[in-house]
């Protein structure tokens, strides 16, 4: 299970990284998920050197080395949806477990996706952690992004944590009202889902009544359907020389992944 | 503590080859395309504030459970839900979203993986969700207690669905075999079905006794013989896709990494040649060339199901 806390992932900082353009870091960090994805299987060199790069841009966040590892393993139980590769992938036998032969390939492919996606999640949680929300909107838009999704998004993400205290307030109701001991607790199973679904349902409600409340408002202060945004500034040097070399460290790893 | 709990239908990066990947994302671009259209349609001036306000309401949503057994706990999806309340381009749009800002702020699901995380949980769910209410409704009739029995089959069914995408979608990428994948995901997703059918459920009854007028937005939501065509197109490439690695005869693709390990790492193309003896009977990459079948499959498919709505509208307008 994943737990997430429903809180803002920014860290303040004034690195390299945050000062580089929304735009370079979206697409720098797209452009490390496909290389890690389109490597080889048992790429291990290649895997390495994504890896110091993962690592050298953590570190030049200023918030250390370390810091996207620490939380680099959400992804991981979905690591279960794999987990039987090893054991139906047909090759070298390793090891013989109970009635199951563990193959040398199943192993490697088991490996090599584990690592790729542990990879490409630190640089995902790097590009969360020193853009503002605000400011990947910004980018998104630029890179051409459909504006009115880009507006419904940033309209739901200021909103967001206002549902989310709603939410909150709801469960903390319930939990006043209903004692609550070790496994189960309430009525039967039909009951609690009602009243979970009794509670999304008033969150419903007040969710549709204050977007009309808050179109109202914004009628009222002249608001016709379109958002104005300020013009771009240009990509500074720095902008355009951190996207060169950062494509070609990527290149040059995806050319070693496929080589050697 | 308020959680986020989605835990196996957010694929993460790295499960999904580049080019199921693409697939993907192709997918999910014509979907947000056609549901900003269809919206900008429905609601006009409000598209923004009530699809933002309604997104961040499922956001929140997600992070109301309630406890299973052992240690387990239910919780909503909620494409199916945001289908029967806005109908199924809406829900595309505010599942959208959440699934955007899932993967962007909180590495909940993958950005390369984001398409088909927004086809299986997004996209799938609201149109299966929205065409198995309508149906179920439309057999057995107005009031309340068929308002809830269709909102639970549209909710379970959307679940399953969304659950079934997955496991082709990993099975296709190599990551995980069809025959292990789909009955297991099937399995699980059938028990967490029950948790959004009571969820979804609970809302409906909550909505219909409160403010019933809100439902009938959803089912007065434009372009619903054309979402019907997309339900139906959507369904038949699920079938075609969770069949074409049998026919393949390869049910496990991947041959390369086979190739890789032989005797001095990887190599390319005509080397394979080399690993021929130890036991391999393919040349090449069998794996590439059946994604981009089951790829250009799934937009051929996909076409002919949106040409065939498009169809529809103009003969019904006609």
């Amino acid at each position: 299970m994943l737990h997430i806390n429903l809180a803002d992932q920014y860290r303040r900082g004034a690195s390299l990284i945050h000062r580089l353009d929304p735009r370079i870091k979206i697409v720098g960090t797209l452009l490390f998920v496909t290389a890690a994805t389109i490597l080889p299987a048992g790429a291990w060199l290649a895997y390495g050197l994504l890896w110091i790069g993962a690592l050298v841009t953590a570190r030049a966040t200023g918030l250390g080395a370390g810091f996207a590892l620490k939380r680099s393993f959400v992804a991981l139980p979905f690591a279960l949806a794999a987990i039987t590769l090893p054991f139906t992938v047909p090759g070298r036998p390793l090891a013989h477990l109970g009635g199951l032969t563990i193959s040398a390939e199943g192993s490697l492919r088991f490996l090599s996706i584990l690592l790729k996606s542990w990879l490409s999640v630190q640089v995902a949680i790097l590009l969360a952690v020193t853009t503002q929300f605000h400011d990947l909107m910004w980018g998104m838009r630029e890179l051409r992004l459909p504006r009115p999704l880009v507006n419904i998004i940033s309209f739901m993400y200021r909103y967001l944590f206002v549902l989310a205290d709603e939410a909150l307030r709801l469960m903390r109701a319930r939990a006043a009202r209903s004692g609550e001991g070790t496994g189960r607790s309430g009525g039967s199973l039909l009951w609690r889902g009602r009243v979970a679904g009794g509670m999304v349902g008033n969150l419903a409600l007040r969710a549709f009544e204050r977007s009309e409340r808050i179109y109202e408002a914004m009628a009222a202060r002249g608001f016709q359907g379109e958002i104005k945004t300020l013009t771009p500034p240009a990509l500074t040097d720095a902008d355009r020389n951190a996207l060169v070399g950062w494509v070609t460290y990527l290149a040059l790893l995806a050319l070693i992944g496929f080589l050697f | 503590m308020l959680h986020t709990t989605l835990a196996y239908l957010h694929i993460p990066d790295g499960f999904l080859s580049s080019a199921v990947a693409g697939v993907g994302w192709l997918l999910a671009a014509a979907a947000i395309g056609l549901a900003l259209r269809r919206t900008r349609g429905q609601l006009g001036d409000k598209q923004m504030p009530l699809m933002g306000v309604l997104a961040a309401f499922i956001f929140a949503a997600q992070a109301i459970n309630f406890p299973v057994a052992g240690g387990a706990s239910g919780h909503l999806l909620g494409g199916a839900l945001a289908a029967i309340m806005m109908g199924p381009w809406a829900a595309v749009l505010i599942m959208t979203s959440v699934i955007g800002v899932q993967a962007l702020v909180f590495q909940d699901g993958g950005l390369l993986a984001f398409g088909f995380n927004l086809v299986n949980m997004g996209v799938l769910t609201a149109f299966a969700g929205h065409l198995v209410y309508s149906v179920v409704r439309r057999l057995i009739g107005e009031g309340r207690n068929s308002l809830l029995i269709a909102g639970a089959a549209g909710a379970w069914l959307s679940v399953m669905l969304g659950a079934a995408a997955t496991a082709v979608e990993l099975a296709l990428s190599g990551a995980s075999p069809l025959q292990v994948a789909l009955p297991a995901m099937a399995g699980v997703h059938a028990l967490i079905g029950i948790g959004e059918a009571l969820i979804t459920v609970g809302a409906l009854g909550f909505i219909y006794a409160t403010r019933r007028d809100l439902l009938h937005v959803g089912e007065t939501a434009p372009a619903q013989a054309e979402a019907r065509w997309v339900a139906v197109g959507l369904g038949l490439t699920l079938a075609v896709a969770a069949f074409s690695p049998l026919a393949s005869g390869d049910p496990d693709g991947l041959n390369r990494v086979a190739a890789d390990l032989g005797f001095d790492g990887r190599a390319l193309g005509p080397l394979y040649e080399v690993f021929s003896g130890y036991g391999l009977p393919f040349m090449g990459d069998p794996n590439l060339s059946k994604m981009a079948a089951v790829g250009i499959g799934t937009l051929i498919v996909f076409s002919l199901a949106f040409l065939a709505a498009r169809w529809q509208r103009r003969r019904a307008s006609a």
